[in-house]
């Protein structure tokens, strides 16, 4: 008992001393449950992402912003498997992540189950989406656990390409005809409360929030991460003369920081629980791609048998 | 006369939460004496908190010769990069 004690207070005083817990180091069931939940869940919200994106790869309006949007969607394909690798090391494989995904168990991100209907969509995830993720991901590169931590920087040096592409691509139209403006400005619309909804339930009805924090494996809490990401993104749209969907949307001096209308919390559960506009379409595309992908996965395996058999292992 | 142990590639992380970054190699007869050597060879002055060591053998190796076809840098693809968009004044850290 006396062990156990000192396995958790050595734990403890890690966490305190801002040290990083790495993959042999021990840690708490809950610690290491708390984790695989959130970073598989992030690479999954990395690779459904894709398919926003993708559904507009044939349609681009020009090879350069294909070309664009085919390195981006690379990117989140690169991320998935940064963390994915990263929680494989917390002792689950990849199999049971994925299988998770698949039954339902493991969620990723609730904006992913929105429609991309026009191109103009396609910038605004770019600004937007990735905007209020940078904000998210910036802050955990300071996570306690080490691996969680260095995907964390490999990925957002990566991602300020995303967002400036969204924002370079928003910006053109919004100073193109009347016509590409309001396309622009419909696609702002749609986004805009889905990516303030990124950040989560306000912190008081955070289900894992408040442990998160004391692990510091959440480094700045939900509404924090919010008002940055609306206080950064407000200036962003007046530049290009957009307007933001919020009529309660103001700068409050006193606090230094602008005052937002309520995100609709039931239309956040509705979708989260399943019934968002997307939700079936996105996992019945994944498991499709997946179950797509076992001819290659037995070929592999046939191919590194017949290649140890010649060898006469 | 004794064949030469084998060699063994090792790695310190110089601080916790950092990647183990390759500092070189040694000779040793297993796994347990490579640790102890790399720490007598390598972290005389505290360079590191974590040793890994593992068989040179067990490292498979790209070609540099290969570069081109392997590596391909990308250099003509400078939209991949967040400089090659221009952002309008006012807006910054982006």
């Amino acid at each position: 008992m006396a062990e156990a004690n000192d396995l958790v207070q050595a734990f403890d005083n890690k966490i305190h001393a801002e040290e990083k817990i790495e993959p042999k180091d021990w840690m708490p069931a809950g610690y290491r449950k708390n984790l695989i939940r959130q970073m598989s869940q992030h690479a999954h919200s990395e690779v459904i992402g894709m398919q926003p994106e993708g559904n507009w790869l044939t349609r681009a309006p020009t090879l350069e912003r294909k070309s664009v949007l085919l390195a981006k969607i690379q990117d989140e394909a690169g991320h998935g498997l940064y963390l994915y690798s990263a929680t494989e090391t917390l002792g689950i494989t990849r199999e049971e992540i994925v299988q998770a995904l698949h039954d339902g168990h493991a969620k990723y991100a609730s904006i992913f189950n929105y429609p991309s209907l026009t191109w103009a969509d396609i910038g605004t995830i770019g600004w937007i989406v990735d905007g209020a993720a940078i904000v998210n991901q910036v802050a955990l590169q300071r996570t306690s656990y080490g691996p969680y931590a260095r995907a964390m920087v490999r990925i957002c040096k990566e991602e300020s390409f995303h967002q400036r592409q969204g924002y370079e691509s928003v910006a053109v139209l919004a100073r193109g005809s009347a016509q590409q403006k309001a396309m622009a400005q419909d696609a702002l619309n749609r986004w805009w409360w889905p990516a303030l909804m990124m950040f989560g339930p306000h912190d008081a009805d955070s289900a894992h929030s408040a442990q998160s924090m004391l692990w510091k494996i959440k480094r700045k809490s939900n509404d924090e991460l919010r008002q940055s990401f609306v206080d950064q993104t407000v200036p962003q749209a007046e530049i290009i003369g957009l307007e933001i969907p919020d009529p309660d949307l103001k700068w409050n001096e006193q606090r230094q920081h602008y005052d937002f209308g309520e995100i609709d919390w039931d239309e956040f559960k509705q979708v989260i629980n399943g019934n968002g506009l997307c939700n079936r379409e996105r996992l019945a595309q994944h498991k499709q791609a997946h179950a797509n992908g076992a001819w290659v996965r037995a070929a592999v395996a046939a191919y590194v048998k017949g290649k140890t058999g010649e060898s006469g292992e | 006369m004794s064949e030469l142990s084998p060699l063994f590639e090792v790695f310190l992380r110089g601080r916790r939460g950092l990647d183990h970054i390759h500092v070189g190699s040694l000779h040793a007869h297993d796994a347990g004496q490579a640790l102890e050597y790399a720490r007598d060879t390598y972290i005389r002055r505290s360079e590191g908190v974590s040793i890994w060591v593992v068989e040179s053998k067990d490292i498979h190796a790209s070609q540099e010769s290969d570069v081109a076809s392997f590596y391909d840098p990308m250099d003509d693809k400078a939209y991949r990069h967040a400089t090659h968009y221009t952002l309008p004044d006012g807006v910054d850290n982006m």
